[in-house]
């Protein structure tokens, strides 16, 4: 399986959705709309439920499953409304001691005029900048696609993990190719390049753990151990090393 | 100004890379090309001295089309005479993906921009008040933020934080680059943090969006100042207008992710023209202090 063919089966819709996993991973799961600004952003479900015994928030990027509910939930790409939403969820996660968990599948944010005017950019930011300092655990997920700042914007987080066959990538492989060379033919040799594969960033330490695919009660009790260990430090060590493990991307 | 600012760069992200650089390469400093002690501008094709541009902040003293500025000749034009101080000038980017073709492109970069790297960071005064700066540089890949850019805004905001100094940062960039894959992207993360810790320890930020700011960049470090200023006309925005307009299959409206139009959608404090940016710094520092 080549790493173009794991882009590929990433995007298929067959694929267990965030929706899935949310499912098994909080059955009690109670969904809290609105970003308290303008709007509700279906491509953002955010809310509360326990994991083990724990209350925890749940930031999930769904696409849906059916023709119907994938255009309700705009194939999982966010407008800034969703991206503030889940900000709005995680200072009120802060404020009530309740880690924080991401599930992430999303070709990227929303590319169009509204989106633009309502500061796409601005809403990722805050994203990244805020929750570098939300004093309360974050865990995320990769569950299919990681389409670039959109998935980012929700991965600002103390343990990233991915599906082992879920793609994580700065750039989809066909727009780094058309360009680039103006070749979308040369999508695949892109794909190889980018290291966008599970086991080729847990190489490059950029994530923490590779979990196995189509298996939402499995990853459910994975993500109750971890969440006890985040619970049992403290604060400003959690945030110091959160603010390391970014740091030193890269250089 | 509308349709000429910038338009060469409409293609958003790193869209237009092939072409800027080919229209860059004669033209080192300036948005025209240069011919000897002249700029062709290419707003109306008259010729110029240098000499007189570099006097005129940039703008051509007969349409008033903003050219693209170097980020060297930025930073002196905001701050004090001989103040300034480089950071990591010898941070250099290597090709740790083995990427295709990023070798070359990092030499023509190189070449082009003359600089190590797409970001220029160090210390000077405005007016006398000491500050950190940094300012991006089209002509390096269209300011595209790899690991070396993000590592040297992040180190700047930690200097700063760490001397309780302002920061003033100049933006351009077409986004991340891609030929660095996630660690790329990543940089996002990494800046922002930065950003977030100087501004918890009550520091000043201040932002001056030039044309392109869009992307990656867009979508973290430029739109996390205290004062967000702009350049007349400027691009800002998060996708390429191109690939909205393709996704959308519409037209985009008038006046679409420039500078006026994100001021109106609230996103902007002031624009601010070219002549007048040292001063409005200069003022917003002093309302700030200096600790
Ligand atoms: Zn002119």
């Amino acid at each position: 399986m080549s790493d173009y063919d794991i882009v590929i089966g990433a995007r298929s819709d067959r694929r267990l959705t965030a929706g899935d996993y949310l499912a098994k991973l909080v059955p009690d799961f109670m969904e809290l709309h609105g970003d308290r600004l303008c709007g509700d952003d279906p491509a953002v479900i955010g809310g509360i439920g326990t994991v083990g015994n724990i209350p925890v928030t749940v930031i999930a990027l769904e696409k849906g499953k059916t023709t119907e509910e994938r255009i309700l939930h705009n194939f999982g790409s966010a407008h800034p409304e969703g991206y503030r939403k889940a900000l709005r969820l995680m200072r009120q996660a802060e404020k009530f001691h309740r880690p924080v968990v991401c599930l992430v599948d999303t070709a990227g944010a929303f590319c169009g005029v509204d989106a633009e005017e309502h500061g796409q950019g601005r809403a990722i930011a805050d994203n990244l900048a805020q929750m570098s300092a939300l004093r309360t655990p974050i865990l995320s997920v990769i569950l299919g696609e990681g389409g670039s700042g959109g998935a980012l914007a929700l991965c600002h987080a103390d343990r990233i993990w991915m599906i082992e066959d879920a793609y994580f990538s700065v750039v989809s492989p066909e727009s780094c190719a058309n360009i680039l060379w103006k070749d979308t033919g040369r999508a695949g040799e892109v794909a190889e390049a980018l290291a966008l594969t599970a086991p080729k960033l847990k190489r490059m330490g950029l994530i923490d753990r590779i979990c196995t695919t189509g298996d939402p009660k499995g990853l459910a009790e994975e993500i109750a151990k971890e969440l006890a260990i985040l619970a049992d430090m403290r604060t400003e060590d959690l945030l110091e090393a959160r603010y390391r493990r970014f740091r030193n991307a890269g250089y | 100004m509308e349709g000429q600012t910038g338009d060469r760069l409409s293609g958003g992200n790193v869209m237009n890379l092939k072409s800027l650089f080919m229209k860059a390469n004669n033209a080192p400093e300036g948005s025209g090309f240069r011919l000897g002690r002249y700029i062709v501008c290419k707003g109306c094709n008259r010729r110029i001295a240098v000499a007189r541009v570099r006097r005129e902040f940039f703008i051509c003293p007969s349409c008033g089309r903003y050219m693209t500025v170097r980020a060297r000749r930025r930073i002196l034009m905001l701050t004090d005479k001989r103040s300034f101080v480089e950071h990591d000038r010898d941070l250099t980017s290597r090709n740790v993906l083995a990427f295709p073709q990023y070798d070359e492109k990092l030499e023509a970069a190189r070449a082009n921009s003359r600089e190590n790297e797409g970001v220029v960071c160090g210390t000077a005064t405005v007016e006398g008040h000491p500050v950190c700066i940094f300012a991006m540089d089209a002509n390096f890949m269209m300011g595209s933020m790899g690991t070396v850019v993000g590592e040297k805004i992040t180190r700047l905001f930690e200097y700063a934080a760490g001397k309780h100094l302002p920061v003033i940062g100049v933006t351009v960039s077409g986004g991340a680059r891609m030929q660095e894959g996630m660690l790329s992207l990543l940089q996002m993360s990494k800046v922002s943090a930065a950003v977030e810790r100087h501004s918890a320890a009550g520091n000043l930020y201040i932002v001056l969006l030039t044309d392109p700011t869009t992307g990656g960049v867009d979508a973290s470090f430029a739109m996390l100042g205290d004062v967000t200023l702009a350049e007349p006309g400027a691009r800002v925005g998060f996708a390429g207008p191109r690939v909205i307009e393709k996704s959308l299959n519409q037209a985009l409206p008038k006046g679409f992710q420039r500078a006026e139009q994100v001021l109106r959608c609230g996103f902007i404090d002031a624009i601010v023209p070219r002549k007048e940016q040292k001063t409005v710094i200069a003022k917003l520092l002093a309302w700030h202090g200096t600790p």
